[in-house]
């Protein structure tokens, strides 16, 4: 990201009218971030970006929101940086582009499901693949087991990836403090994050289509939040030596879950405004949605067929899919969660540092 | 089936007067002239509402006393108020913050967001166009007929008790019948004529601040029909706003609030007034007429880096020069004379105020040394006039022998004038607003069941 950048250059050009108006200073994070500011750093402007959660409340109540002459567009200009820096600061810097293609990522993990699934058809023969899960012995089949490998590799290469990310972007916007600021920051900003405060719009809610509030994307992202934690519980258990039945139901239930979650953002996402949005974001949103409703509908399949003669086959696609899903998380909108995170942790910091202020309104 | 009641005007006024009358029963047109991205008058432009408690509340900490409300608008308006409509509006002001949230307006807690303190007034969550969205959503849940870029534009009193007003939207005329016409449509501010009419050739070099909408077009129609006007033509409320932003709707950005860290100098930059005059925080309106008074009704505001710092953001950039001589020339004045004034002010500055200069600058006096210097070209800005009509404590307006004229009610900043002839006081606008259209609305539907 460069100063002379149009989006940078717009960033800055809305801030100071934000700077200077701050009606908006109940409704997010945002604003209190830039009380009292004369001008904004391209740090400052990477960290507003991934501060902002698209709740698009500071579009709807404001006065100089376009046909005004001000065109004051906050969200989709915030937007488009917030997709800027997630592909800047993605590790390895090869994956960068992807977040400008979206589907692209979504075509990688077709092939590698695809693939996986070829591999498996050719390697494991079909009494095994179709055998009751008690003879099933894919461990065995040396091509399966590297397949195996190739996707616990493509889990770490994940969490690396998001990591890398997070350190790299924690280096462009990182406050000026000491460790026990940060540290006595972190607990406001990780219930910030927990709890999505910023889709709370300071009470009523955030939007969707209109100026109308609603309090249902919240919930949803939290639904989605709750289903992924206790399904990825139930697979983990297990390599802990925890095998109870009880996580099979856990599983399900948790899969299920997820995909209402899923179910409605997606239905969100697809009614939501275009104006106060980046059509960029938008794409990113839909391929990430899609992809995470391939992870749980296959994830599902494979526990509720695991006793049947098509259990083989739905362990062996679900294997394919998580692996695209993993080899590619750091080229999406997973990333997400880190900026943001890291973008509370910062406002956090910075709210504790006494601020300009604005003269008393009376 | 004859309409019970039109209310002119879409602002918190008559959106308020709207809301009330449905709820009292009545069959309720609003006509907004504004299209529906600019409606809801100055109110888009608001942000708080002044407003009595006797204990704090999660939207105002401590207490307000009506006694103090009404020393408070005694003071400022120099005794230019109606004392009985003056105590109806600041006690209606007790129920205002449960009118706003009732009808699906957010309000801000106190502690949250960057607020600072403050016992007097609540904030809308978002600021005034919030407050504007949520009531328009009411109001249309509530079954009222909305209809925007339609202008009333002829109001006549029809034998047998009806009102008639003729709108005009998308080039139709249509004329409207009701038992009950609410008048909420604001003041004469954004009519330049008017204000060619009250300051003459300096008229044309004041900017409005809100809404194009304000022409007072309707309350001209009330006085030609008959109704006695309140206040005065020529008096307002202006205040310093940056030259360089939009003739009009520039709305609370374009606000200059940093004189009393710099300096202001006219055409021949020159100084004209004491900067340091008021030290209260509204000193930015009382320049307003100062800088309507000069040459070309501009002014420049010249600060260095540390008067800058000091000072509140602002919408649009300062011009900035590393020199004083470099800055003239960029602002239009003579650098040479600039860079004179400001030598003048800076030998003259002894701690904090200035000695033998004149105009001096009584507070807040620092050199203008820093480089590097800023500039903000200034003119004088409108918010609101106030001149209006009688009414009564009903908002029935009274014609020139002090009578209701039947079944006309008048609410919001189209009597105004009643309760605030000169002077203003933060957040009493839209209280005044929101009181006086629940009344009007109140009234009207009333008269309207008779």
């Amino acid at each position: 990201m460069r100063p002379d950048e149009p989006a940078v250059e717009e960033a800055e050009r809305l801030l100071r009218i934000c700077a200077a108006c701050m009606y908006c200073d109940g409704v997010c994070a945002v604003f209190p971030a830039i009380d009292g500011r004369h001008d904004f750093s391209l740090s400052d402007i990477q960290h507003l970006a991934n501060l902002c959660h698209n709740c698009r409340g500071c579009y709807y109540v404001c006065q100089y929101a376009p046909p005004h002459p001000f065109a004051v567009n906050l969200p989709r200009t915030l937007a488009e940086l917030r997709l800027a820096s997630y592909a800047e600061h993605a590790r390895p810097r090869a994956i960068g582009s992807f977040f400008a293609a979206p589907l692209r990522v979504g075509a990688v993990v077709a092939c590698v499901a695809a693939l996986t699934v070829a591999v498996a058809l050719f390697a494991i023969p079909p009494e095994q693949l179709f055998a009751p899960p008690e003879a099933r012995r894919f461990s065995q089949v040396p091509a399966w087991g590297a397949v195996t490998a190739v996707a616990s590799a493509a889990f770490v290469w994940a969490l690396v990836g998001l990591l890398l990310a997070g350190l790299a972007f924690w280096r462009t916007i990182r406050p000026r403090a000491p460790l026990a600021t940060l540290m006595r920051s972190a607990p406001p900003a990780l219930s910030d994050a927990v709890t999505l405060r910023n889709l709370g719009g300071g009470g009523p809610g955030c939007h969707t289509r209109d100026e109308r509030y609603s309090r249902l994307r919240r919930r949803f992202h939290h639904v989605l939040v709750a289903g992924f934690v206790v399904s990825v519980g139930s697979h983990t258990l297990p390599m802990f030596g925890i095998d109870w039945e009880a996580l099979r139901f856990a599983g399900i239930a948790g899969w299920t879950t997820m995909l209402a979650g899923i179910a409605g953002l997606l239905h969100f996402e697809r009614r939501a405004d275009r104006e106060p949005e980046f059509s960029g974001e938008h794409r990113l949103n839909l391929v990430f949605l899609s992809l995470l409703s391939a992870v749980a509908v296959s994830s599902l399949a494979e526990l509720v067929l695991r006793d049947t003669a098509a259990g083989g086959l739905a362990a062996v696609l679900r294997t394919g899919i998580v692996t695209g899903y993993f080899l590619m998380l750091p080229a999406g909108k997973m990333v997400h969660w880190v900026h943001r995170s890291l973008s509370l942790l910062r406002a956090a910091v910075d709210r504790r540092r006494p601020s300009a202020g604005a003269p008393t309104p009376e | 089936m004859t309409l019970d009641v039109l209310v002119i005007g879409g602002g918190s006024a008559g959106l308020s007067a709207a809301i009330a009358a449905r709820r009292r029963g009545a069959s309720v047109r609003l006509v907004e002239q504004a299209p529906r991205d600019f409606r809801g008058g100055n109110t888009r432009h608001s942000r708080n509402f002044r407003l009595i408690h006797a204990v704090p509340t999660p939207y105002m900490p401590d207490s307000y006393s009506e006694e103090e409300f009404l020393a408070e608008l005694a003071r400022v308006t120099e005794g230019d108020s109606d004392a009985e409509l003056a105590r109806l509006v600041v006690r209606g002001t007790a129920g205002a913050a449960q009118w706003f949230a009732q009808n699906g307006v957010p309000l801000q807690r106190t502690g949250d967001g960057v607020l600072p303190y403050s016992r007097r007034t609540t904030f809308f969550l978002g600021g005034g166009r919030a407050a504007v969205n949520a009531l328009y959503v009411t109001a249309q849940k509530l079954g009222i007929g909305i209809a925007y870029e339609s202008e009333a534009v002829s109001l006549r009193l029809a034998p047998g008790g009806l009102c008639e007003a003729d709108v005009v939207s998308g080039g139709r005329r249509e004329r409207i019948a009701a038992k009950a016409v609410v008048a909420c449509a604001g003041g004469h501010q954004s009519d330049r004529e008017a204000l060619r009419e009250a300051f003459g050739p300096a008229g044309d070099g004041i900017m409005v601040r809100g809404t194009p909408y304000a022409t007072g077009r309707m309350l001209r129609r009330l006085v030609e029909a008959g109704a006695r006007p309140v206040g005065d033509p020529a008096r307002c409320h202006m205040v310093a706003v940056d030259a360089r932003g939009p003739w009009e709707d520039g709305g609370i950005v374009t606000r200059i609030t940093g004189i009393p860290y710099g300096i202001v100098v006219d055409r021949e930059a020159r100084r004209f007034h004491d900067e340091g005059a008021d030290t209260k925080r509204t000193h930015y309106s009382r320049w307003g007429p100062r800088v309507a008074a000069q040459a070309g009704q501009v002014a420049w505001l010249i600060l260095d880096a540390a008067g800058l710092a000091r000072a509140a953001p602002t919408a649009l950039p300062p011009v900035a020069a590393p020199d004083i001589p470099s800055l003239g020339l960029k602002l239009g004045l003579d650098p040479e004379k600039l860079a004179g004034t400001v030598a003048a002010f800076n030998a003259a500055v002894r701690e904090g105020r200035t000695e033998g200069l004149e105009p001096p600058k009584s507070s807040g006096a620092a050199p203008i040394a820093v480089p590097p210097f800023a500039g903000y070209p200034m003119r004088p800005g409108i918010t609101f006039t106030q001149s209006g009509v009688a009414v009564d404590t009903r908002m029935r307006v009274l014609d020139e022998d002090g009578r209701p004229m039947e079944g006309v009610f008048a609410a919001g900043m189209i009597m105004a004038a009643n309760v605030l002839g000169r002077g203003y006081l933060a957040g009493l606008a839209v209280s005044l607003c929101a009181v006086t259209g629940r009344i009007a609305g109140e009234e009207a539907a009333r008269h309207a069941a008779r």
